[in-house]
C-alpha cells in the first residue's frame, strides 16, 4: 500500500525503539535452593524429581532420585522426611507428600524392574566398606558409580543393618528391602557376610584396600541400672527387635512396658502389640512436645492401642509391677523428680533408651579420634588423614537411615577424591528459596493426599505393612502440589505478564530469556513469578 | 461460576501457562506464536496495565477470529504511546480518529466490512475510561443501542492519565487526581459521583457485557473469546492499574488489580442481554485497606492524618458490591477476611 | 430524465446513483429530506449494497463515515448548521486522514439566536477544515456536483462538501435532469482507497505526528488541494461531455467580458443577481457576475483573470466574519492583491432574509455611483439596531438583543395597526 505520509505507518516499526535504555534494574533468572532439597539428609534433588513426576515421567523422576539415593522405596517408608517439615507449601495448606511420592517411585521401579545406572569405568581402586546398613549400601552404590571396586562386609547373616534388624517389617516389608539392596549388589559389589572386623588396620592392609568406610552402626542397646526382681524380664529394644527380625521373638507376656520416647520405643511397643500384648505402655520422662519420635509414628501407635505415661521414669521393676516416679519439667524443660510414685502392672520391661556403637575395631587405627562413643570426621567423612572414612550411626549426627544414606554418598565422594589424589571441593549452594519469595496466588488450592492406612485391628496382630502406597493418580496429584520453590517450572507467567513483550519463550524445557533491548525493568515478572526464580539486579550505568 | 477451574495442576487455573495443561486450557498469552498485537518498543510507562490489557484482549480476539480483527482506538495513552510517528507498535489493522468517537468509527468500520462482504473480519474498538465513560459516552450509547457488531473494550485506569491524571467519571471516591486534590474536609474525589458503565451498558440490553482485570488472564481471555463468538454490541470493561496515575510501584500492577477484585471494589462478572450470568467470586478476601494503601492517590487516608472514616466508607462500597453480585461463595465464606 | 422534483430528492437520487456503501444520517433541517430519501431507497431495496445507519449525533455521523471510508467503503452523509459544528472535530479529522467522504451541506445560519434558514455561516466556519467545498447554484448543479464530488474526492483522497442553500434549493421543486445509472457508472469508477484497514495488509492509520513532520503533512494537504484546482475543471469537462451540462468547475462568469463592475457570489443567490444584472445591463451599465463554484480550494488564478478588467468588485456574501467583515471578500482581495481594484463587501441574506432583486438593483445602483460603502449590510433595519444600541447604553441588564428586536418589531406593528385603525 502506498500509504499517506506520516499519518499511516507500517506494522511493527516500533521495534526500532529500544526501550531497554529506560531501565535502571534488570530482571535475571535464578535458581534457588528449595527448602526440601536443603533439608534432605540424603541430598536429594527433591524439587527436581518431583518436576519429572509431575509430568508423569516416573522413570526420569526415579533416575533423578537415585542420582543421590539408591533406596527410594525404603526411604519412602522409613524416612522421617524433614523435607516435608520445611516444605513452603505448609504455609499455603499442607506440606507436599514428598515421602509418599518417593515411595511410589521406589515401588514402581521395583515393579518395573528399573536398574540402577551402570558402574563407572574401572579405576582399580579397592574400597572396603564395613557395615551393610544404609550408610554402607549408599557408599557402595556411589563408589561403584565412580568406578571403584567395593568389598562390603557385615557381621550379620543378611544385608541391611538396622533397616533389617531394627525396623519392624510392618514399616518396611522385607521384599522391598531385599529388592533395593539386590539392585545395588548387582552393580558388582563383593559381599562378605557373617564377618566381624576386629581390627580395621589389619583388615585394610590384608586386603590391600585404598580406603575404608566404616558404617558399623550403633547396635548396642543402652542399659540403665534399674532395680529389678527378675532381670530376665528386662530386654533392650534393639535386641528385642533384632530377635523379632530373626523370627525368634522373646516371650514378653501380655503387659509390656517400654521405657523411652524415641522411634525405637514406638517400634518396640507396636511390635509388642503385634506379638499379642494387650497392654503396650510407653513410659517417657518428658511430655509430648519434647518427645523424639515422629508425629506420624506416634499417631499410628496410639491408633493401634499403644498408650503413653508422660513425665514418668521407671524406678523399680518388681515381678508383674513397675514403680514409676512422676516427673515435672523445670524452666529449661528438663525433667525433675517429684518424689511422687505410682505403680503399673507389667510382665516385662523393654528399654529403648538409645544405642551405643562398638568401635573396638578402631583400637589400633592411627590418627582416628573416637570421642564419646562416636568417630570424629571431617566434612568429607574422613576420620583423620589416613583414608579411613566413617558415617551413619557411628559418627556424631542424627541417627536415621536417611542421614546414613547421605553419609554414604558424601563418604563415597570423599573417598573418590582421596584415592584419586584430588583435594575435596565444596559445592556452591544456591540461595535458599524462602516462602517470602513465592507468589502463592498462582497455586491452585489442593489439600494433601493421604496415604491409606491399614485398618487398625488388622495391623495390631500382624506385620503387614501399615501404610499403603499412593495410587498413580494420587502420586501425580501430590507431585503436582509441589510449588517448585526457586526453580522455574515454565508456567509462562513472566512471558505473559510483561507489558513490553520483553520475555522470549525458548520452548521445550529451555525456559525463557529476557530481551533486554525492550525490557523497561518494571519488575512485574519478578513479582508475579510463582516460585521466585527471577530477581531484579541494579543496572550498571 | 460458569468457567471450569482446572484442578489437579499446581498452577493451572491461575498462571499464564503450564506445561502440564492441555493446549486448549493454556492461555493465548502462553503461546509463542501469539499475535503480540501491540509490539515491543511502545512508549508506555514501566509496568503499564493498559499496554498489558490491550495485548491480552486483542491477542485473544485474534485467536478467537483466526486473525481477522481490525481495531479502532480512541485518543489517549494507548494511542499516544503506541503510534508516535514514525513508529507504530500495532501488528493488526488499526485506526485512530478522535477522542470521543471510537464507538462510532467502529460502527462505520463494521458497516463497511458488512457491505464489502467481509463479515468474517471483526471490529474491536478500544478506549480508556475517559474515552468511554465521558467524552465517548454518547457515541458508545448509540453504538450499543443500534447493536452494532462491535466489541468495545474500555481499559479503565480511573482517570485521564495521558493529560496528567485528572478526574474522570470513572475515578473512584477519595482518589486524588490533579483536579480532585487531597485537601479539605473531603479530600480527593467526591463520594456519590461517577458512572458505573458496565451497568449502564447492561441497561442497553446488549448481548454481552463483562468486566475483567489484568490480574486474571484466563478469565479475561475467556470473556474476549465469548464476546467474539457473539455478534452485535458487546462491552468489556478491563481494570488496568496505572503506576503513574495511581502512585503505585511499577511491579505492583497485576498485584493491585488482583486486590481490587479480591477486596470487592471491582466486581468481576459477565452479563448477557442485561442479566448477570456469572461472577468471579472472591478467592482470598482482603480488606480495602490492603488495596488502597499501595497507592499514593489514597496516601492521604493513611499515615499521620489517617482517615479511617473514609476507608470505612470505601469498605462499605466493596461490601455493597459483594452483596450486589454475590461475590462470596458460601463455601469460601468461612475463610474470608482471615488474611 | 428531466423531472419536476424537490432539490433534496434530486440530490438523494443522484447520491444513490453514485452507489454509496455507507450512509449515516442524523436529522437536521434543512438537510433532512435528503437523508430521509436515501434511507427510504435503502430500506425499500432500490439502493442495494448500502448500509444506512441512523446515528445519535452529527459527530457520530461523520465518525461513522470516517470508519467506513477507512475500511474502503464509499461513504456519504449530509448535515447543516449546528450539525456541522457539532461534527466539526470529525470534519477536520476526515480530511487530516485523507478520507474521501462526500457530505452535503444544506447551508443554514448558526445560532444563537437559533435560526433554521439559509445563509453560509456554516460553510464558512469550516473553510479551513481541509475539505473541498463546492457551491451549487441550482438544483441541477446540486445533483450533478455530487457525482463529480465522489470522483474528485476519491481521486485525490480528500473529502468534499457540496454546499446547497438550505430551503432555497433543498426544498424547491424545479426541473432536474436525473442521470441514469449507466452514465453515472461510466463516469464514476468503484472506490479504490489509497489506504484501507485490511487484515491481510495491516497498517496503523491515524498516527500521532509531532513537529518533525506535521508541517510536511499539512503542506502535502495543501498540494493536494492545488491538484484539485487542476482536476475540478477537467472533471467538469468530462461531465459536460457525458451530459452536455455545464455543472461544476472552478468559477462561472456571466457577462463579465466588458464589465466595469463585477459581482462575486456563491450559490443560489447568483440567479437573482444575474436577473438584476440583466436589468441593469438593459440600462447600459457594464455589470457582470462571477459565481464561485469551488470555494475551497480557492481558485485565485481563475478569479483574478475573471476580474482583471473590472473597475469595481462587489462581493455579495451570505456570511461574514463578525470582527472583521467579508470572508469571501478576503479571499477575492488576496487573489487580486497586486492589482488596482476597488472592492466592496455586501453582506446579505443572513438567517434566511430574502435577497430581493430590487435590493440588489439598488445596491448595484449605488455601486454604479461609487456610493457603496466598503462594508454594506443589505436591507438592514437601521432603526431597530439604533434602538437596541440605545437600550444597551442605558440599561445594564437590557436583555438579549434578539428578543428585544422582536419585541420592538411587534410594538412597531401594533402601532401601525393602531394607526391604521
Amino acid at each position: 500500500m502506498d500509504t499517506p505520509f506520516a499519518i499511516t505507518l507500517g506494522v511493527g516499526t516500533s521495534r526500532a525503539n529500544h526501550t531497554g535504555s529506560w531501565r535502571v534494574e534488570r530482571p535475571v533468572y535464578v535458581d534457588r535452593l528449595p527448602p526440601c532439597n536443603n533439608a534432605c539428609p540424603a541430598g536429594e534433588n527433591i524439587q527436581g524429581w518431583l518436576y519429572e513426576a509431575e509430568s508423569g515421567n516416573y522413570e526420569a523422576a526415579w533416575r533423578k532420585l537415585v542420582e543421590e539415593n539408591p533406596l527410594p522405596a525404603i526411604m519412602g517408608r522409613v524416612c522421617f522426611h524433614p523435607c516435608e517439615t520445611v516444605c513452603n507449601r505448609v504455609q499455603v495448606d499442607e506440606a507436599v507428600g514428598i515421602n509418599a511420592v518417593e515411595r511410589f517411585l521406589g515401588d514402581l521401579a521395583i515393579e518395573k524392574g528399573w536398574r540402577l545406572p551402570d558402574p563407572g569405568p574401572d579405576t582399580a581402586k579397592r574400597i572396603l566398606v564395613v557395615g551393610a546398613g544404609p550408610a554402607g549400601l549408599s557408599a557402595a552404590y556411589h563408589l561403584r558409580r565412580l568406578g571403584h571396586r567395593v568389598r562390603l562386609v557385615d557381621s550379620a547373616e543378611q544385608l541391611g543393618g538396622m533397616m533389617r534388624y531394627g525396623i519392624p517389617a510392618y514399616r518396611l516389608p522385607r521384599a522391598i528391602l531385599d529388592a533395593e539392596i539386590d539392585r545395588i549388589i548387582e552393580m558388582g559389589v563383593d559381599v562378605v557376610l557373617n564377618h566381624v572386623v576386629h581390627d580395621i588396620e589389619l583388615e585394610r592392609s590384608a586386603g590391600g584396600f585404598d580406603a575404608v568406610f566404616l558404617a558399623v552402626g550403633a547396635q548396642l542397646g543402652k542399659r540403665v541400672n534399674i532395680p529389678a526382681g527378675d532381670s530376665s524380664k528386662v530386654i533392650d529394644a534393639v535386641s528385642f527387635l533384632h530377635q523379632v527380625a530373626h523370627d525368634d521373638p522373646p516371650l514378653l507376656g501380655r503387659r509390656v512396658v517400654v521405657y523411652g520416647g524415641g522411634d525405637t520405643a514406638f517400634d518396640a511397643a507396636r511390635t509388642a502389640r503385634r506379638l499379642g500384648a494387650t497392654d503396650a505402655v510407653i513410659v517417657y520422662r518428658r511430655n509430648r512436645e519434647r518427645m523424639g519420635a515422629s508425629g506420624e509414628e506416634f499417631e499410628q501407635a496410639l491408633g493401634e492401642g499403644v498408650t503413653v505415661r508422660w513425665l514418668s521414669t521407671v524406678s523399680r521393676f518388681d515381678p508383674e509391677r513397675i514403680v514409676l516416679e512422676k516427673m515435672r519439667l523445670n524452666e529449661e524443660g528438663f525433667p525433675e523428680a517429684t518424689g511422687e510414685f505410682e505403680e503399673l502392672d507389667a510382665d516385662s520391661l523393654v528399654l529403648a533408651l538409645g544405642q551405643d556403637t562398638d568401635l573396638s575395631l578402631l583400637d589400633h587405627a592411627k590418627d582416628v579420634t573416637v570421642h564419646d562413643g562416636s568417630v570424629e570426621v571431617q566434612h568429607s567423612m574422613m576420620a583423620g588423614a589416613s583414608g579411613i572414612f566413617a558415617g551413619g550411626d557411628a559418627v556424631p549426627a542424627e541417627r536415621t537411615a536417611t542421614v546414613a544414606v547421605g553419609h554414604g554418598k558424601r563418604a563415597a565422594h570423599g573417598i573418590d577424591d582421596f584415592v584419586m589424589g584430588r583435594s575435596p571441593q565444596e559445592k556452591q549452594r544456591h540461595e535458599l528459596a524462602t516462602f517470602e519469595r513465592l507468589n502463592t496466588w498462582y497455586y491452585a488450592d489442593a489439600p494433601r493426599t493421604k496415604r491409606p492406612e491399614l485398618e487398625k485391628v488388622r495391623r495390631q496382630t500382624n506385620f503387614e505393612e501399615v501404610i499403603g502406597g499412593l495410587t498413580e493418580e494420587n502420586a501425580l496429584f501430590e507431585a503436582r502440589r509441589c510449588l517448585s520453590c526457586g526453580n522455574c517450572f515454565e508456567c509462562d507467567n513472566c512471558f505473559g505478564v510483561c507489558p513490553d513483550n520483553a520475555v522470549i519463550k525458548l520452548g521445550g524445557e529451555d525456559r525463557y530469556e529476557f530481551d533486554y533491548d525492550f525490557c523497561k525493568g518494571c519488575g512485574i515478572c519478578v513479582k508475579e513469578c510463582p516460585c521466585g526464580a527471577i530477581e531484579m539486579v541494579p543496572e550498571r550505568i | 461460576m460458569t468457567d471450569q477451574r482446572v484442578h489437579f495442576y499446581q498452577v493451572g487455573s491461575f498462571a499464564v501457562g503450564n506445561r502440564l495443561l492441555s493446549p486448549d486450557d493454556r492461555t493465548v498469552q502462553s503461546q509463542r506464536d501469539r499475535t503480540n498485537s501491540i509490539d515491543s518498543g511502545h512508549r508506555a510507562c514501566q509496568g503499564c496495565g493498559e499496554a498489558l490489557g490491550a495485548r491480552y484482549a486483542l491477542d485473544a480476539a485474534m485467536r478467537a477470529t483466526n486473525g481477522r480483527v481490525v481495531a479502532v482506538n480512541a485518543t489517549g495513552c494507548l494511542e499516544v504511546f503506541s503510534t508516535p510517528y514514525p513508529e507504530t507498535s500495532w501488528r493488526i489493522p488499526w485506526l485512530h480518529s478522535l477522542f470521543g468517537n471510537a464507538p462510532a468509527v467502529a460502527t462505520g468500520v463494521a458497516a463497511a466490512l458488512r457491505v464489502k462482504g467481509k463479515g468474517d473480519v471483526r471490529v474491536v474498538a478500544q478506549a480508556g475510561d475517559g474515552g468511554t465513560v465521558d467524552i465517548g459516552f454518547g457515541a458508545l450509547s448509540g453504538m450499543f443501542e443500534r447493536n452494532d457488531d462491535v466489541l468495545f473494550i474500555c481499559y479503565d485506569n480511573e482517570g485521564y492519565m495521558n493529560t496528567g491524571v485528572q478526574r474522570s467519571a470513572a475515578t473512584p471516591p477519595a482518589a486524588r487526581t490533579a483536579t480532585t486534590d487531597a485537601v479539605g474536609p473531603e479530600p480527593g474525589n467526591i463520594f456519590g459521583t461517577g458512572k458505573d458503565l458496565p451497568r449502564i451498558a447492561m441497561a442497553h440490553d446488549i448481548p454481552y457485557v463483562a468486566t475483567a482485570t489484568v490480574a486474571d488472564l484466563h478469565d479475561l481471555e475467556r470473556k474476549v473469546e465469548r464476546a467474539m463468538a457473539m455478534h452485535g454490541a458487546r462491552y468489556l470493561h478491563v481494570l488496568v492499574p496505572c503506576p503513574l496515575g495511581w502512585g503505585s510501584a511499577s511491579n505492583d500492577t497485576i498485584h493491585i488489580a488482583r486486590l481490587a477484585k479480591e477486596s470487592g471494589l471491582f466486581p468481576v462478572f459477565e452479563a448477557e442481554h442485561g442479566k448477570v450470568t456469572s461472577v468471579s467470586t472472591i478467592r482470598r478476601r482482603v480488606p480495602v485497606e490492603q488495596y488502597l494503601s499501595l497507592q499514593r492517590r489514597y496516601g492521604h487516608l493513611f499515615g499521620s492524618n489517617a482517615r479511617p472514616d473514609i476507608v470505612a466508607r470505601i469498605q462499605a462500597i466493596a461490601d455493597e458490591n459483594i452483596a450486589r453480585y454475590a461475590l462470596i461463595d458460601d463455601a469460601t465464606e468461612s475463610q474470608e477476611m482471615s488474611a | 430524465m428531466l423531472r419536476q422534483i424537490e432539490g433534496s430528492r434530486a440530490i438523494a437520487e443522484t447520491v444513490a446513483l453514485c452507489r454509496p456503501e455507507v450512509v449515516c444520517a442524523y436529522p437536521i433541517s434543512p438537510q433532512t429530506h435528503i437523508i430521509e430519501a436515501v434511507g427510504a431507497m435503502v430500506k425499500s431495496g432500490v439502493l442495494t449494497s448500502c448500509e444506512f445507519i441512523n446515528v445519535e449525533s452529527e459527530f457520530a455521523a461523520m465518525s461513522v463515515a470516517i470508519g467506513a471510508s477507512a475500511t474502503g467503503a464509499r461513504s456519504y452523509t449530509a448535515t447543516a448548521s449546528q450539525g456541522l459544528l457539532f461534527m466539526v472535530e470529525a470534519v477536520f479529522n476526515a480530511s487530516g486522514l485523507g478520507l474521501p467522504i462526500v457530505m452535503t451541506l444544506a447551508n443554514r445560519a448558526i445560532g444563537a439566536p437559533i435560526n433554521i434558514w439559509n445563509d453560509h455561516s456554516d460553510a464558512m466556519a469550516v473553510r479551513d477544515a481541509g475539505w473541498i467545498q463546492l457551491f451549487a447554484e441550482t438544483n441541477q448543479e446540486a445533483a450533478d456536483l455530487h457525482v463529480q464530488a465522489f470522483k474528485l474526492a476519491e481521486e485525490l483522497s480528500v473529502p468534499v462538501m457540496v454546499c446547497v442553500d438550505g430551503f432555497i434549493l433543498t426544498h424547491a421543486v424545479e426541473g432536474v435532469d436525473i442521470l441514469d445509472q449507466a452514465s453515472v457508472d461510466s463516469f464514476l469508477p468503484p472506490y479504490e482507497p489509497r489506504q484501507v484497514l485490511d487484515v491481510d495488509e495491516p497498517v496503523s492509520i491515524g498516527a500521532m505526528v509531532g513537529p518533525e513532520a506535521f508541517e510536511e503533512v499539512r503542506y502535502l494537504a495543501y498540494l493536494r488541494q492545488r491538484d484539485a484546482l487542476e482536476r475540478i475543471p477537467e472533471i467538469a469537462r468530462t461531465f459536460n461531455d457525458l451530459t452536455g451540462r455545464d455543472s461544476g468547475g472552478l468559477i462561472r462568469t456571466y457577462r463579465t467580458d466588458d464589465a466595469e463592475i463585477v459581482v462575486v457570489a456563491l450559490g443560489s443567490v447568483l440567479g437573482t443577481i444575474k436577473d438584476a444584472v440583466d436589468i441593469r445591463r438593459d440600462l447600459g451599465e457594464r455589470i457582470g457576475v462571477v459565481g464561485i463554484t469551488t470555494f475551497r480550494p480557492f481558485p485565485s488564478e481563475a478569479v483574478r483573470s475573471a476580474l482583471a478588467n473590472a473597475r469595481q468588485v462587489v462581493v455579495l456574501e451570505k456570511a461574514f466574519s463578525t470582527g472583521f467583515g467579508g470572508v469571501l471578500s478576503t479571499d477575492v482581495a488576496m487573489s487580486l492583491r497586486d492589482m488596482d481594484f476597488d472592492l466592496r463587501t455586501v453582506v446579505a441574506g443572513l438567517g434566511g432574509r430574502a435577497i430581493t432583486r430590487r435590493s440588489i438593483e439598488e445596491m448595484l445602483e449605488k455601486a454604479q455611483h461609487d456610493d457603496l460603502e466598503s462594508l454594506t449590510f443589505l436591507d438592514l433595519d437601521q432603526g431597530a439596531v439604533e434602538r437596541e444600541r440605545e437600550r444597551m447604553r442605558t440599561v445594564r441588564r437590557s436583555g438579549p438583543s434578539a428578543e428585544n428586536l422582536l419585541r420592538d418589531r411587534t410594538a412597531d406593528l401594533s402601532k401601525a395597526v393602531r394607526r391604521g385603525a
